[in-house]
């Protein structure tokens, strides 16, 4: 059994300790969603913030919130997801390029590696255990999750920091802008369901979880399982996907309560979520989350954190825009998750 | 009793070669694959030695029958070409109902694209169609494709130890039953990216690396892909693949010291080998060969040699660092030395450890010198180490022995 016991996260709604719920909502009108930076000494010695980029000190400090949420000093374990790493450090290295490649910043280069994450965290922690990094775009967070899951399964580890972490710049924005991923206007998050022009809202976000083997009497949620499909040819093979993992955990399509949409702004992809999650467990009451943090690699632990929230406290803020009337009871969620329809992850969680 | 994972399939593309057979021909010829630089268009070129792969970008395309088609970096080709090798040893294309994962390990990705067209990304002119495979992900994706894979799939990155951590997260997800089998390793294609970062850092030997040895001076770099293909016992009935060895141990340990420095007493080198060691169950004397991590630089072999000299107190196994022969592959060498630490079980070939004069004076031990033919290996083990002290130790066994 895997629980969650605890989570920090940096996003661009307010979601540092001490804040609502996602209320009040965070509304912007901007190029993409920029994380709310908490300050950053309470979490990290100031001297060594210095040298660090902002995706670093967003991941140590996120990781720390959620140590001191649940209340553990050292896990066993420490995996990060990041599609990305830090573009800041890359972006440093490539201009540094163009002037000579013989000069460059060795910091810049230490913190472009993409498992300076996890290893940042494990040297403020003195945290000898496992540690890795996984880095496959919409697959990222969700194989974190996994790699967490299986080793509580298996014993290896009984309390294990699990975590999502990506950051945007102008630069990589206006480069990534060009593939059509990204929208051309501005535009106001809290509206973004009402704009039918193709490409995504941008976003960014860190969020760490405490997945421990055993139930506490604060834990937020039993993580049932995470799972990743590569290039459905349909949306009927993502829908069958979906009712052969619910039914894997001993679930029917009619007792998931509530799915966590992956629609993201984009008016094509988001037929395509809906068409799945209609086929896959229809009539659910869904609800969005891509508005209120933008879209990035592994922006489902902004939905994980959501919903293991909405499982605790047994309410649903408005400002996830509940697409019917509240759900009867909220037992089980359905997170879903893509990168360009071809990278589809799913995360299910039960109370 | 946990699921056995069994090798059944690798292959391998690097300085010493374009196939298995070749890099045992280099390994065993004692031809190193480290000269001066050829085709990575750097302003290093000349300066610092490094271990390319022979074939132009356009020559891995046509080898790969992919020649003429656009958005494969070299890395992607890399990866296309060894797990092919490993796919097709194990014939896997024959057996659609087993479930096939492919866990690759990357840390460029497809950087060396990017960082030729850069320029031409920020004036957005004509090579925008590189943007989108600038991450990891692209060539796991683009084997994916290739091999007409649609199962699990994920992208490692922990600098140095990736591959060998992919290895390591594919036995997993075997022994928990989600997959039958997978293709495990990673690719690495040398980019002026990394190159000249490792500069920026003060690690790179101007001479061949010489691992181990009091006058060591840094590392090599190297190019290459990996990969192994793991089945359990279930799916090898299915597939009659005669078996290479097991995989009997791995762990995962934490430096937790600095970003890009281990500590002196080598605690996280200490604390995957001594993991995978338990998990293998084995006697520390039982070990015949450890394929180190030494990479040539004055922190990593210091530490990795007090780790090693830690858990192996009463007999200390043959220990060779084969870098000097491939350069240092970054997150393919963890898959590339399990290669070659294969070879040497199924070969008893002891690789030796190219460019050594005079021990070094901390260290009790030495490491192999000469190709020692005809020895009695049994079980290797073989260690990557990666920046921020990400450190796994694999351990290889020959299969049947008790």
């Amino acid at each position: 059994m895997a629980y969650i016991n605890g989570i920090g996260i940096i996003s661009p709604q307010d979601t540092l300790p001490g804040s609502g719920f996602l209320d009040p909502v965070v509304e912007l009108d901007a190029d993409f969603l920029k994380c709310m930076e908490p300050v950053y000494k309470n979490y990290i010695d100031p001297l060594s913030a210095r040298r660090m980029s902002k995706l670093i000190k967003m991941g140590i400090s996120s990781a720390k919130i959620c140590l001191l949420d649940a209340g553990i000093r050292m896990p066993d374990a420490i995996i990060t997801g990041t599609g990305l790493g830090s573009i800041e450090d890359t972006e440093k290295i490539l201009e540094g390029m163009r002037v000579d490649e013989k000069f460059l910043n060795p910091t810049a280069f230490m913190q472009s590696t993409y498992n300076t994450i996890s290893s940042q965290i494990a040297i403020s922690l003195k945290c000898h255990g496992y540690n890795s990094t996984y880095v496959h775009r919409a697959f990222s967070f969700e194989s974190c999750l996994l790699d967490a899951i299986l080793q509580l399964e298996d014993g290896s580890a009984e309390n294990i920091l699990a975590g999502g972490i990506d950051e945007m710049t102008n630069n990589h924005l206006s480069i990534i802008r060009r593939l059509g991923f990204w929208k051309r206007e501005s535009v106001k998050n809290t509206d973004l369901w009402n704009y039918t022009t193709p490409g995504a809202l941008a976003g960014e976000g860190a969020s760490y979880f405490m997945i421990s083997a055993n139930k506490t009497e604060t834990s937020y949620a039993r993580l049932l399982t995470a799972a990743t499909l590569y290039k459905p040819g349909s949306s009927e093979e993502t829908a069958l996907f979906v009712k052969t993992l619910l039914s894997s955990n001993g679930l029917n399509p009619s007792d998931i309560d509530l799915v966590m949409m992956g629609n993201n702004g984009d008016r094509e992809h988001d037929l395509i979520c809906e068409d799945v999650i209609s086929q896959a467990v229809p009539g659910s009451c869904k609800v969005f989350y891509k508005h209120l943090c933008g879209e990035f690699h592994t922006v489902s632990g902004f939905a994980l954190f959501a919903a293991s929230n909405i499982l605790r406290s047994q309410s649903i803020p408005r400002s996830l825009q509940l697409s019917h009337a509240r759900p009867e009871k909220l037992n089980n969620i359905l997170i879903h998750n893509h990168f360009m329809n071809t990278d589809h992850a799913f995360i299910l969680i039960s109370r | 009793m946990p699921k056995r994972i069994l090798v059944t399939g690798s292959g391998i593309i690097s300085g010493l070669g374009i196939n298995l057979q070749e890099t045992y021909t280099s390994l065993s010829g004692l031809h190193s694959g480290v000269e001066t630089i050829r085709h990575l268009d750097t302003s290093l070129k000349g300066e610092v030695p490094a271990s390319e792969v022979r074939l132009s970008n356009e020559e891995l395309a046509d080898f790969a029958g992919l020649g003429g088609k656009t958005g494969y970096s070299r890395n992607s080709l890399l990866g296309i070409i060894a797990s092919r090798e490993a796919f097709i040893h194990a014939r896997l294309q024959e057996h659609p109902g087993l479930r096939k994962g492919l866990i690759s390990g990357t840390t460029v990705g497809g950087m060396d694209e990017c960082e030729k067209y850069y320029d031409d990304f920020l004036r957005n002119d004509s090579k925008n169609s590189y943007i989108g495979i600038y991450d990891c992900a692209d060539s796991t994706e683009k084997i994916a494709d290739y091999l007409g894979l649609k199962g699990f799939m994920t992208t490692i990155s922990t600098a140095c130890s990736s591959a060998a951590n992919a290895i390591m997260f594919a036995a997993r997800m075997m022994k928990a039953g989600k997959l039958d089998c997978a293709i495990a390793g990673g690719t690495e294609a040398l980019t002026r990216f990394h190159i000249n970062g490792f500069n920026a850092l003060k690690i790179l030997d101007k001479q061949p690396c010489r691992p181990f040895d009091a006058q060591r001076n840094g590392i090599n770099l190297g190019e290459g892909a990996a990969y192994l293909v793991l089945e359990t016992e279930e799916a090898n009935a299915i597939t009659g693949n005669t078996v290479i060895c097991e995989l009997t141990g791995y762990g995962n340990a934490c430096e937790a010291f600095h970003q890009t420095a281990s500590s002196p007493e080598g605690t996280g080198a200490y604390l995957a080998m001594k993991k995978a060691l338990d998990m293998s169950g084995e006697a520390p004397e039982n070990i015949d060969y450890i394929n180190a991590h030494g990479t040539g630089t004055d922190n990593n072999d210091l530490s990795e040699g007090h780790a090693i000299e830690k858990l192996f107190t009463e007999k200390i196994p043959f220990v060779s660092s084969t870098k000097p022969f491939t350069g240092h592959m970054t997150s393919a060498a963890g898959s590339a030395e399990a290669v070659i630490s294969i070879l040497s079980l199924s070969y008893n070939i002891i690789w030796p450890n190219l460019n050594f004069s005079a021990p070094m004076p901390e260290l009790s031990f030495q490491p192999v010198t000469e190709l020692l033919r005809n020895r009695e290996v049994n079980l290797v083990m073989t260690n990557s180490f990666g920046f921020g002290g990400n450190n796994t130790s694999l351990i290889f066994k020959k299969y049947g022995i008790h």
